[in-house]
Parts: structure tokens; C-alpha cells; sequence
């Protein structure tokens, strides 16, 4: 019953979002009431769709078994999630709106004109974005294979060919309508079960879960070499400053019409995220009264799953479990399709479209190629994700975050706010953040425990690599002021300039 | 199935396999190496030296280009320093000695005026210092559309023939180079004067229509008769204005509105529009009047010649990184070799400007981004277009 319930539940929300993907331009007007003004995305619509874009497996299961598993501790995660966007819109959502860039490569090329710097910035996004759909491939097969039953390949491969369809069918014709309902179902999804278990709880006497000593404390070790702090301020660094660097994010923000509703789409986005993130806390609290261990082999992070069918006997609990894995699924599809598409986009321009310009003697324009890069996009992680053990969701998404603190954080930082970065220290800050970070989360995954501080600094390696990033691309740019780009001082006016602001166009006398 | 996954096996197997890429590379070049001449050698790296200099010229003549593209000469040359100058003064002074730096412009004096290369021996070129290489210039001219513009003056210890001839040469090539780079800019120039002219290429048809309509309102309905005037005035605003040559597709599309409004009080319900827009694509910025031509075109030639109702159709759809704009007709279409010349600009038929929209799209975005017109006779008529939603140095402002 619970099965079927669950299976029908996730086929809706598929075929809901392949369906709205595919019909959206279908709201079509006569010219009698056809104001062009009227029609573009307001910023509160653009808002669900980037807070339905960025509520991905992580932060709709992999939260609550977080602090399910270590104790409130790891309330800190969705504070930083939320407040990456705070840092967002205080430092770059409006000049980065104004700069006409679509995606990070194409930024860098319109700050620092170089080739190299755009063909860096696009190996970094087609990287993050594969590091990033990892773990969501994994959430997938998770959370089918709890619901239902059915085998773990199966869940990852069902969201890896919807994402492939609705990506290579049309580039999800109105992708802005889609997130912005998923952000809605997915609240839905996981309030409404909240608030009938939040119910029940208080009829029957409210009740205070058993935890392990340390579970309450905001910083607390979880083991004699743990150094919370640090780790503390090494997971807020990146969370803070990854936000602006993942691909999926600023692409949505091109869809705003300027700076100014880029900025108020950032404060609406940090509503939406502070609402939703209400309720993953409530299930890890409930988890630990009704569930206080789970069984061997059982990960933390179905612990949202899990838990209505605990509580809730009969139809009443098959109802809600199938709402909440409709939800999951909701945040998978959603995050990996934004992912899908950004990289997608990043492949076909950068790498695919050369080649193949060149294989059929510039004759190769058209929608194939576009179709080709979204299948690549979409399988290199699924066979990841299969080949590779699973580790917690939060910590690959963890060190996506981190990779893109320390890599394009400096370079959106610096470029929008320091006239003086070259494209020497650009290309420095880039290599130097990425291969640190990418050191720090190799050696973690392959290398045994080392203990004591070195463990702690490779597991969290933002509080560091950041810094060195920074410290690199500002050395090398005062080294070589030659390569500044000529017309810097004429790009940041136009960055930072408010578009009510008419610049005057005066030209010198010859 | 459960995945094995052996790490130090992997380790040894990914580590043997780049030290075999590595050695299959280094075996490659070293290969590459062997089969040139040291003749060969000289000329490739001579013809690279100069392609790095091209790059530089392709700005035309500025202190600028002169000092970057300097460097390069200098290393072609093989002399001591290379000066250039323009009309006005020195450009750039590369190599040592530039304490010479204030003299070169008097030492091409001689080729600026004549035209002709002069070399300038120890008796003119003096200097305090006994160990200042700088004893000798050869100068040759620069020259753009047979006149003067500048000069290329190099300097050494001796004044030998090989030299003289090596800097005439150089010089010589500059000066192509220098024409290529103000073709170039001919090129733009033309381009620009094109979008005027289209700007100003409202077509007198459409005018007198749309006054004619605006006055056969006037008694019966004034207000409507008013609203089209401020309609007209609005887009006649637009396509005479003065500004960047970008502009975004909201705005472009509400030029487009105005336009159909005008034409539906001519034609009526005789013309049916549909838009459908992605609103994604709104922010999208195209060049300026890239849109309402197509209009244009669908409207004039797809309904006008055809009897009972048309319907014409406006796309704007979101292609990932790309937007996609059609115009879609069902009128009476055309045969693809009357588009064909249209597009190639050998037809002088009123088609409205399809040739200038296809002509500006592929100089902004590149040949992949031109127009793509499907059509035959009886038919009706598709007429779209891509652009990529960012491109480098296109901005509407």
C-alpha cells in the first residue's frame, strides 16, 4: 500500500515537471492584451524558482539526518545555506546582473577578456556541477530504494533520464514556472507532514528524546580530535561564500530584468529558504524521540522517510511517507535539472560546439549538439554515483560548496570590487583554490583517518583554501599590473552604476 | 552487485598510464623536431614572431599597438632598437638606448616627407656614450593608401645593405598589415552607416498606411484615433532613436506591439497575431530593429497580397544558453531562390531589410547565428533567428 502510494507520488511529481517543462510556453496572448512589461518574471516568482532550484536531496533529507545523527550542532548548516545568499546579494547579485554575464565563464570573459580565464572558470563549472549532481543521483536511489523497494540503480536512473529528457527535449522551455511550483511542493511536502507529527506530539504529551550527551550543545566535539570551532567556521566560510559560485544559481539570476530586482529577488530568496528551513529540524527532534537508533546498515538520512510511518499507523502514514518521497524526489529533480542544464550549457558552448563546428565544417549549428552535452552531463555523475560509495549527502555537497568558495568567490569578489585584478592573478586564484581544494577532498576520501589537526583541516578545508585563493589572486595581480585589462575603469562603471542613472555620454574634445 | 573498487590498484594503473601518455608525448615532439631543416626552423619561427605582431597591428596605428607589436619587430629585424612614429611624434622605442628615444622622430623626417627609405650613418647619429650601440638608422616609411602615416626606423652599430633591405621589407608588410586593420574599420564604419540607414528605413508604405487608417478614425472614433497617434509617435520615437546598437527584447518586442497595433487598424481582423514568449528570453539583449523587420516582412509580403484572414505568429523561446526567435506566416510564402538573392543583398526588391537583419546577426554573433528562412511558394514563410544570451561585447546601454 505504501508502495504504491510512494510510486505513484514520485510519477506525479516526474511527470508533472517534464510536462509543465515541455507546455509552459503554451500561455501564449492575443496582441489586444499583450504587454511585454507586464510579462517579465517578477522577482518574487523568480525567487521560488531559485529557492526550488537550490532545495536540493541535501537539504530535504540529508539536513534533518545530519542533526538527526550529530545533535543540533548542525543547525549551523542550513544558517549557512541561507546566508550564502545574504553574502550574494551584499556583494554581487546586482552589478553581476548589470554585468550581462549568463554563466560564470562568461563573466570572467566579459571582466577580464581572456580566454584562458573563461576556459578555467568552465572546467571549474562543468566540475561543480558533476560534484554537485553526485550526490543527488545517490539521494535518488536512496529514497526509491527506501519507499518502494525497488533496487538502488533504479532511483538514480529514473531522475538521470527525466533530467537527460527535459533538458535535451527543449532546454525546459519554461524552467523559471517549473522550479518555482517545485519550491512549492517540496514546502508542502515537508511542512504538512511536520504539522500532523508536530500534532500528534503535542496530544500526546509533548515528550523529550534520550540523546547522548553534547547532542543539544551548538559546538560540541564529536570526538576527542574533533575541533568544532573551526570546523564551525570552515563550514559557514563556504556556505557563505560557495553560494555565488554555483552554476545553477546565477544563471536564474540573468532572468531578472535588472539590479535592482536581482537584489529584491535575493531578499525573497532568503525568506523562502528561512521558511523552509523550519522544518528539517523538527523531523531530526521527532527522529530521535520515536526512532532512537536505527538499524544497522540504515543510513541517517532516510530518517525523514521513515519517520511518519513510525508514528502514523494505516493509510493515514502511507499518505504522508508517499508525500514526502513525492517531495524528495521534487528537490532532486529540480536541483539536478537546474545542474543538468547549466552544465549542459557550459559543455555545449566550450567544448562541444568547436569540435563539432570544426568535424562538419561549420555546418554543425542546430539543436544536436545541445542534445549530445546534455546526455554527457547527465551520465558521467550517474556513473559516478554508482561506481563510487556513498558517503553522506551533505559532505559531497559540502565540498562542491567548497570548491566553489575558493575558486570563484575570489574571482566574482575581486572582479566586482577591485579594479586592480589582472588576469594573471585571476588565473592564480583559480588554480590555486581548486587544487587545494580539490587536494583537501581527495585525501579525505581516499586516505585513511590522520587524526588531530590534519583531519580537520583536509576535511574542511574552506577556512584555508579560500584564503590562500584570495591571498594568490591579489599577490599575482599587484605582480603584474600589465595584464589588467585595458578598459577596466569603463566595466566597473557600468557594474556599478544603477540603471535609472543615465550616464551621460560625453566624449573628450579631439 | 557490489563494486569493487581496489585504491592502490587504481593508483598504479592511473600512474602508469599518464607516465605513458607523457612518454608517447615527449617521443611525438622529439620526432616533430627531427623533420625540420634548421631553414625550416628559422622561417616557422620567423612567420610565428611575425603572426604575434599582426595581432598587435590589427588596432591600427596607436602607441599602444606600437610598443606591443615593437617587441616583436625588433626580435624580426635583429637590429638594436626599433623605433616607430607616426605624423605627430614617437610612437614606441623598444630595445636599449632610449636616450635616443627624443631624436627618432627627427630621424625620419628625411622619409616622411620623400616617402623614400633613408639611412642616417655616425655622422649624424651621435652620442656622448662610447659604448652606445646606437650608431646607425635605417628608416623606412609606413605607409597606408599610398600616403605616409608613419614610420619604421631601426638602429644598430653599423648601417649594413642586409639591413636596409630587411627594414624596407618590414616595413613594407606593416604598411599591409595597417591596410587590413583600416579595412577592418571600413568594415564597421559601413555596418554602422547600414544600421542608419535601416534606422531611418521605416518604409514609406507603412506610414501612409497607417496615417490613412489613423484618418478614416478621426470622425468615427476619435479616441481610438488618438490612441493610434500616440501609438505612431511611440514607434517612430523608438526607430529613430539615438543610442547603442543593442537594445533588449522586451523592448524590441514592445516596438514590435506598437507596430502590430498600427497594422491591425488597417488590416483589421484580417490579421491574426499569436505571441508566445518564455519570459526567460525577455532580458535577452539583440540588436537594435532585429525583430520588427521580420514583422514587417510577414506582415507586407506573407498577408497583404492574400485574400481572406492571416495569422502570423512571434516566438521567443529559451534555448539554454542561447534564445530563439521565429516569425512565422501563413501567407503566400515565397520561392527559396527569391530568398536566396534577398539574403545575399543581389535582389533590390523591397524586402524589407532581411538582408541587413541577416547581414548585422552574423557580424555581432558569427556565420552560425544568420537568419534562417524556410518558405515556399504557397506555403507561407518561418523567418528565425538565435542569439546567444551573452555575448562579449554586447551590451544595451
Amino acid at each position: 500500500m505504501s508502495d504504491t502510494l510512494s510510486v505513484l507520488a514520485v510519477a506525479l511529481v516526474c511527470v508533472t515537471t517534464v510536462v509543465v517543462g515541455g507546455l509552459g510556453l503554451r500561455l501564449s496572448r492575443r496582441t489586444s492584451d499583450f504587454y511585454v512589461a507586464g510579462r517579465t518574471v517578477s522577482p518574487r516568482l523568480n525567487a521560488s524558482a531559485i529557492s526550488g532550484e537550490y532545495l536540493s536531496a541535501a537539504s530535504f533529507l540529508g539536513v534533518a539526518g545530519l542533526i538527526y545523527d550529530q545533535g543540533v550542532d548542525l543547525l549551523w548548516l542550513p544558517v549557512g545555506y541561507t546566508l550564502g545568499y545574504l553574502v550574494l546579494l551584499v556583494m554581487v547579485a546586482a552589478p553581476m546582473r548589470r554585468s550581462g554575464a549568463y554563466t560564470l565563464p562568461d563573466f570572467a570573459e566579459a571582466r577580464l577578456g581572456s580566454v584562458l580565464v573563461r576556459r578555467l572558470a568552465a572546467v571549474l563549472v562543468v566540475a561543480i556541477g558533476w560534484m554537485y549532481l553526485v550526490p543527488q543521483f545517490q539521494g535518488a536511489a536512496l529514497a526509491l530504494a527506501l519507499v518502494t523497494g525497488a533496487p538502488q540503480w533504479v532511483g538514480s536512473l529514473l531522475v538521470a533520464v527525466v533530467v537527460a529528457v527535459a533538458v535535451g527535449a527543449g532546454g525546459m522551455r519554461s524552467i523559471t514556472f517549473v522550479q518555482a511550483m517545485q519550491y512549492w511542493i517540496k514546502l508542502t511536502c515537508l511542512a504538512v507532514p511536520a504539522f500532523v507529527l508536530l500534532a500528534l506530539w503535542m496530544r500526546s504529551g509533548g515528550g523529550v528524546p534520550t540523546v547522548r550527551e553534547g547532542w543539544w550543545e551548538p559546538f560540541a566535539a564529536r570526538s576527542p580530535d574533533d575541533h568544532p570551532y573551526y570546523r564551525t567556521f570552515s563550514m559557514m566560510l563556504a556556505l557563505c561564500l560557495g553560494t555565488m559560485g554555483l552554476p545553477h544559481v546565477l544563471v536564474r539570476f540573468y532572468t531578472n530584468p535588472d539590479g535592482v530586482a536581482a537584489r529584491r529577488t535575493t531578499v525573497s530568496v532568503v525568506a523562502l529558504l528561512g521558511v523552509f528551513y523550519l522544518w528539517p529540524p523538527v523531523y531530526a527532534v521527532l527522529g530521535r524521540l520515536h526512532l532512537p537508533s536505527l538499524p544497522e546498515g540504515v543510513r541517517s538520512d532516510t530518517i525523514v522517510i521513515q519517520l511518519p510511518g513510525r508514528v502514523v499507523d494505516g493509510v493515514g502514514g502511507d499518505v504522508l511517507t508517499a508525500m514526502l518521497a513525492g517531495g524528495a524526489f521534487a528537490a532532486l529533480l529540480s536541483t539536478a535539472s537546474g545542474l543538468a542544464m547549466s552544465v549542459t550549457g557550459v559543455l555545449h558552448q566550450e567544448f562541444l560546439r568547436p569540435r563539432l563546428a570544426r568535424l562538419t565544417g561549420g555546418d554543425a549549428f542546430g539543436f544536436g549538439g545541445f542534445r549530445l552535452a546534455a546526455v554527457g552531463a547527465v551520465v558521467v555523475p550517474f556513473v559516478v554515483a554508482r561506481f563510487v560509495e556513498q558517503i553522506g549527502i551533505a559532505t559531497t555537497v559540502g565540498f562542491a560548496f567548497s570548491l566553489a568558495a575558493a575558486t570563484f568567490a575570489p574571482l566574482l569578489i575581486l572582479g566586482v570590487w577591485w579594479r586592480r585584478l589582472s588576469r594573471a592573478g585571476a588565473v592564480a586564484g583559480l588554480i590555486f583554490g581548486s587544487v587545494a581544494s580539490t587536494a583537501a577532498a581527495v585525501t579525505t576520501y581516499f586516505g585513511g583517518p590522520l587524526g588531530g589537526w590534519g583531519e580537520a583541516l583536509l576535511a574542511n578545508p574552506a577556512a584555508w583554501c579560500t584564503p590562500l585563493a584570495f591571498a594568490s589572486a591579489v599577490v599575482v595581480s599587484l605582480a603584474t599590473p600589465g595584464s589588467v585589462p585595458r578598459d577596466t575603469g569603463r566595466l566597473m562603471v557600468r557594474l556599478h552604476t544603477p540603471e535609472r542613472v543615465h550616464l551621460a555620454r560625453s566624449r573628450v574634445p579631439d | 552487485m557490489s563494486p569493487t573498487f581496489h585504491v592502490p590498484t587504481a593508483v598504479v594503473v592511473a600512474g602508469a598510464m599518464v607516465l605513458l601518455g607523457l612518454g608517447l608525448w615527449a617521443a611525438g615532439r622529439g620526432r616533430r623536431r627531427g623533420f625540420l631543416s634548421t631553414v625550416d626552423r628559422v622561417t616557422y619561427s620567423t612567420l610565428h614572431t611575425a603572426s604575434l605582431a599582426s595581432r598587435h597591428l590589427a588596432d591600427g596605428l596607436t602607441p599602444e599597438s606600437a610598443s606591443a607589436a615593437g617587441k616583436h619587430l625588433l626580435a624580426i629585424l635583429g637590429a638594436t632598437s626599433v623605433a616607430v612614429c607616426d605624423s605627430a611624434g614617437l610612437l614606441s622605442w623598444t630595445g636599449p638606448g632610449d636616450h635616443h628615444a627624443g631624436e627618432a622622430h627627427d630621424h625620419a623626417a628625411a622619409t616622411r616627407t620623400s616617402g623614400a627609405p633613408t639611412v642616417l650613418g655616425s655622422d649624424v647619429i651621435t652620442c656622448a656614450d662610447p659604448d652606445c650601440p646606437i650608431r646607425a638608422a635605417v628608416t623606412a616609411p609606413l605607409l597606408a593608401d599610398e600616403k605616409v602615416v608613419g614610420t619604421l626606423t631601426a638602429y644598430a652599430p653599423t648601417a649594413s645593405a642586409g639591413l636596409a633591405r630587411a627594414t624596407g621589407e618590414l616595413a613594407r608588410w606593416v604598411s599591409a598589415e595597417l591596410d587590413v586593420a583600416e579595412l577592418g574599420r571600413a568594415r564597421t564604419r559601413a555596418m554602422e552607416a547600414e544600421l542608419r540607414a535601416l534606422r531611418a528605413q521605416i518604409s514609406p508604405h507603412f506610414i501612409y498606411n497607417s496615417l490613412g487608417a489613423i484618418a478614416s478614425f478621426v470622425r468615427t472614433d476619435p479616441e481610438r484615433a488618438r490612441e493610434l497617434l500616440l501609438e505612431f509617435a511611440d514607434f517612430t520615437r523608438y526607430a529613430l532613436r539615438q543610442g547603442g546598437p543593442f537594445t533588449t527584447l522586451a523592448e524590441e518586442l514592445r516596438n514590435v506591439e506598437r507596430y502590430l497595433v498600427l497594422e491591425q487598424a488597417r488590416f483589421g481582423e484580417r490579421l491574426q497575431v499569436s505571441l508566445l514568449v518564455a519570459p526567460e528570453v525577455l532580458p535577452v539583449r539583440v540588436p537594435y530593429l532585429a525583430v520588427q523587420p521580420l514583422v514587417e516582412n510577414a506582415v507586407r509580403h506573407g498577408l497583404a497580397s492574400k485574400e481572406g484572414v492571416g495569422h502570423v505568429t512571434i516566438t521567443a523561446s529559451d534555448q539554454g544558453s542561447e534564445a530563439e526567435i521565429s516569425v512565422d506566416d501563413d501567407g503566400v510564402g515565397a520561392s527559396p531562390e527569391s530568398v536566396q538573392r534577398i539574403l545575399d543583398g543581389q535582389s533590390r526588391a523591397d524586402s524589407v531589410g532581411l538582408g541587413n537583419v541577416d547581414a548585422r546577426l552574423r557580424q555581432v554573433y558569427g556565420d552560425e547565428f544568420g537568419l534562417v528562412v524556410e518558405t515556399a511558394v504557397g506555403a507561407g514563410t518561418k523567418v528565425s533567428f538565435r542569439v546567444p544570451k551573452y555575448a562579449p561585447g554586447v551590451h544595451s546601454d
